[in-house]
């Protein structure tokens, strides 16, 4: 078992399409939170083979993409200094501020340097201790685990001049600020499954409830993402709204708890802006007052930097499952990965970036039912 | 997000007071930290995210899983086969 | 043929016009080179048509987006000419070393139009304070690959920059070859009904070498596949003296050669995802990198266009050389979406294959 192939079969994805086709009686729309999810539909064309009345809503699950504007500019300034390495998943480095990226700091002679593990910003900071070296900590639940660790690291390794520029959003808030939207069209949710390998899943029992929406936590191989379409429909179908476990292979309901008392320590619940779609109260992660003294934003003083989001951009729409990114008037256009708009162009896990790297041509009827 | 993926660990090793382990991604080896997973050892199949081992992968669930995925649309097939005549 | 959705056009909306999209100011004044734009892909070309071309002005007006230009002699004999700049890090790798790239790089650029490679000049930029051990290495190194390679080393040139700039040693080869008489290899012969075959596994270059960057470092017994193609080149040749097309895979990868193909000759490719050899440990580094293998770079790689009378022939001969052991059948071209790459998935659909924008990065999400 390697945990990889099994899951990609395309006859058990075969059945599973049959069955989601079989189970479907009137249109529902499904998002997916996950941008890992929406990278796989995208590239594996899941949606192209789906039944016309399942659509699917491409949900805010890019942590990259949600990164305010104004947190980004404060990187950018951050990064700018000298005597300073600035650290980040390589994502990062594209998403456009006002007028530049991390990419032009870099270009401009900035330090900075993509890192796969936060661990490895600590171990730059170990062995270059007359610079500033700056972490920059984005990330949903899944992510900050390992940007905690790295903070515990330094705090135990008295590298003060190790900070970590935080950014951590949380995903049962968005999804309730998406349910109690007027404008909301999303029917069932897809949870987003590595966030609950850490979390666990208790935390949407209530959201649920309180909604009556079936919340399926799914994993991001094909089969897992048909798998968990498939538990959602047939829980529309039969009028419940339940909390499912379809990823049991890496998800308990308690979660990890080894990494939810390390995350207790070094982060608090605050309050997070949104990019593209605004405040949303006690959605983000900030260090506790016990390792303040490692946030980068207060060791540089970069609370003057503020930004406001430029106004044409609709990623807001996009992220929020109003609009499809195809149907913003700049797709493809004015606003491509090249020459980005917003985050969701950039982000390989944004919803534009994903529509425009794989733009389709219409898959043929016979093969639907695969 | 959460770009993680499956590693099988291949050995385990304490780095200044952190369990640490090299994990297998099927032909490629990276160092991963186990901090998190303290019942997770050689052998195991964990799911790895930015270094980090965040859970413990249950081979008996996905044989399941796999399973449940194979046997779909059988029930129904019995079904029909003894459907009454109206 | 499949049957369509009634009424559907070909593609949906938003990528009707793919083609004539361009963005109106591609290059911003005061914009600075970033490392994208050598990574091959989209910025590379940006650079190459809204920089270079527009500034060499009809200097550049038989220039051709081919891996080598191919020149008419008086008395009729045609020269294949190409240059290189290589620029790797590090400098050895699992697998080979900036000076073989540096020789089999230019040496398959010109196997590329078919041409006997014939010789080679090399010119170094080294930065003060790199080892002269390095240097010997480098050097022998690239005496060996021209051996095997069968060209000869003729004329170089040597420059030393400031420490601090030039990261330690920089070679760049150009080449001339001779193109013998019947062989007519070019984009433009690209031929809908054309076989597409790829002459081995992909992926292994890219992945070998990011293995030891700084900041990812991972295991991996990958080795970069660093290879001189002229003897496979001259296998296929022998079969089929007119083969259409011929590309190198390179610094973007698949997705890129195919992308370029497509876009000079205006036809479509389609290929099948799953016919696209792809090593196991290429497959788990972009799994745990979030690359796309087709978007990883090769050095030892053809892609080829063939006709289909005499495909089968071509490919038997490939996988009779060393080189091309691995060649496979992965797709055709076809008069459909021309300028279009779309590759059929393992579950059926189909997607647009697109070169990657800049320099392959890593991703967490």
């Amino acid at each position: 078992m390697k945990y990889l192939d099994e899951f990609r079969d395309p006859a058990l994805a075969g059945r599973l399409f049959a069955e989601i086709d079989a189970a479907v009686t009137r249109p529902w729309a499904l998002m997916e939170v996950c941008g890992g999810q929406t990278h796989a539909i995208i590239r594996n064309g899941i949606d192209q083979l789906l039944p016309d009345q399942v659509e699917l809503i491409h949900g805010p699950g890019c942590p990259v993409c949600v990164t305010p504007l104004e947190t980004i500019e404060r990187a950018l300034e951050i990064a700018s200094g000298p005597d300073v390495v600035f650290c980040s998943f390589g994502d990062m480095l594209r998403v456009p501020g006002r007028a530049r990226d991390l990419f032009a700091v870099k270009a401009e002679g900035g330090d900075v340097r993509v890192v796969y593990s936060p661990l490895d910003a600590v171990a730059v900071a170990e062995a270059n201790p007359d610079r500033q070296v700056v972490f920059f900590g984005v990330g949903f639940e899944t992510t900050a685990p390992a940007n905690a660790m790295a903070v515990v690291q330094a705090s135990d390794r008295g590298l003060s001049n190790f900070s970590l520029l935080v950014s951590h959003v949380l995903v049962p808030p968005a999804i309730e600020a998406i349910l109690s939207s007027p404008t909301s069209r999303v029917d069932g949710f897809l949870a987003a499954g590595h966030v609950c390998s850490v979390m666990g899943t208790w935390q949407y029992e209530p959201l649920a409830e309180r909604y009556h929406v079936p919340i399926v936590v799914t994993g991001f191989e094909p089969l897992d993402v048909l798998d968990g379409i498939r538990r959602c429909i047939l829980q529309l179908e039969a009028g419940r709204g339940e909390v499912e476990n379809a990823y049991p292979r890496a998800v308990q309901a308690e979660g990890n708890t080894a990494a939810q008392d390390v995350l207790a320590e070094v982060f608090e619940v605050c309050d997070r802006s949104w990019r593209g779609i605004g405040m949303i109260p006690a959605s983000g992660w900030r260090l506790t007052p016990a390792f303040a003294d490692f946030d980068a934003e207060q060791r540089f003083d970069v609370s003057d930097v503020t930004a406001d989001e430029p106004s044409e951009c609709r990623a807001g729409e996009v992220l929020q499952g109003m609009i499809k990114p195809d149907e913003c008037e700049w797709f493809g256009t004015t606003c491509t990965p090249r020459t980005p708009m917003g985050a969701t162009m950039v982000s390989s896990e944004g919803a534009c970036a994903a529509y425009y790297q794989y733009r389709r041509i219409a898959t043929p009827v016979s093969v639907r039912h695969g | 997000m959460c770009l993680g993926i499956p590693g099988k660990i291949l050995e385990v090793h304490d780095a200044r007071g952190t369990r640490m382990a090299i994990a297998d991604f099927g032909g490629v080896t990276k160092t991963v930290c186990l901090a998190y997973v303290p019942d997770v050892g050689v052998g195991d199949y964990t799911i790895v995210h930015a270094g980090f081992a965040i859970t413990r992968l249950d081979e008996a669930s996905a044989i399941e899983t796999l399973q449940m995925f194979a046997e779909l649309g059988m029930l129904e097939v019995e079904l029909g086969a003894e459907e009454p005549v109206p | 043929m499949d049957e369509r959705v009634a009424g559907a056009v070909d593609r949906p909306a938003g990528a009707a016009e793919i083609e004539s999209w361009s963005c109106p100011t591609p290059v911003h004044p005061g914009e600075r080179v970033v490392m994208g734009h050598g990574g091959g892909g989209r910025l590379s070309a940006e650079l190459v048509e809204h920089v270079f071309l527009p500034a060499f002005g009809s200097a550049a007006s038989t220039a051709t987006p081919t891996d080598a230009a191919v020149l008419g002699m008086p008395g009729g004999a045609r020269v294949a000419f190409t240059t290189d700049t290589y620029v790797v890090r590090p400098l050895f790798f699992p697998g080979g070393d900036i000076g073989e790239l540096a020789v089999y790089g230019t040496v398959n650029d010109l196997a590329m139009s078919g041409a006997t490679p014939l010789a080679l000049s090399t010119a170094f930029v080294l930065e003060e304070g790199l080892e002269i051990d390095v240097l010997t290495a480098v050097a022998t190194s690239m005496g060996k690959a021209a051996l095997r390679a069968g060209v000869g080393l003729v004329t170089g040139d040597t420059k030393v920059v400031e420490r601090g700039h030039g990261d330690g040693l920089y070679v760049n080869t150009a080449g001339i070859g001779i193109v013998p008489e019947g062989v007519d290899i070019r984009p433009d012969r690209a031929t809908p009904g054309d076989v597409v075959i790829v002459s081995g596994p992909v992926g292994m270059h890219g992945i070998a070498v990011l293995s030891l960057r700084e900041g990812l470092e991972f295991g991996t017994d990958l080795r970069s596949d660093t290879a001189p193609l002229g003897a496979l080149v001259a296998a296929m040749l022998a079969v089929d003296p007119d083969v259409h097309v011929l590309r190198d895979l390179t610094r973007g990868g698949l997705a890129t050669s195919l992308c370029e193909l497509a876009d000079t000759a205006r036809v479509g490719v389609e290929f099948e995802e799953s016919a696209v050899p792809v090593p196991e440990a290429v497959r788990a580094g972009c799994g745990f990198l979030g690359l796309d293998p087709f978007h990883v770079a090769n050095e030892g790689k053809l892609v080829a266009f063939v006709d289909p009378v005499r495909s089968d022939h071509v490919l038997a001969a490939m996988r009779a050389t060393p080189e091309g052991a691995g060649s496979v059948v992965i797709g055709r071209v076809v008069d459909d979406h021309p300028g279009m790459v779309v590759a059929r998935t393992g579950l059926g659909s189909t997607r647009v294959v697109d070169r990657p924008l800049g320099e392959q990065l890593p991703r967490i999400c």
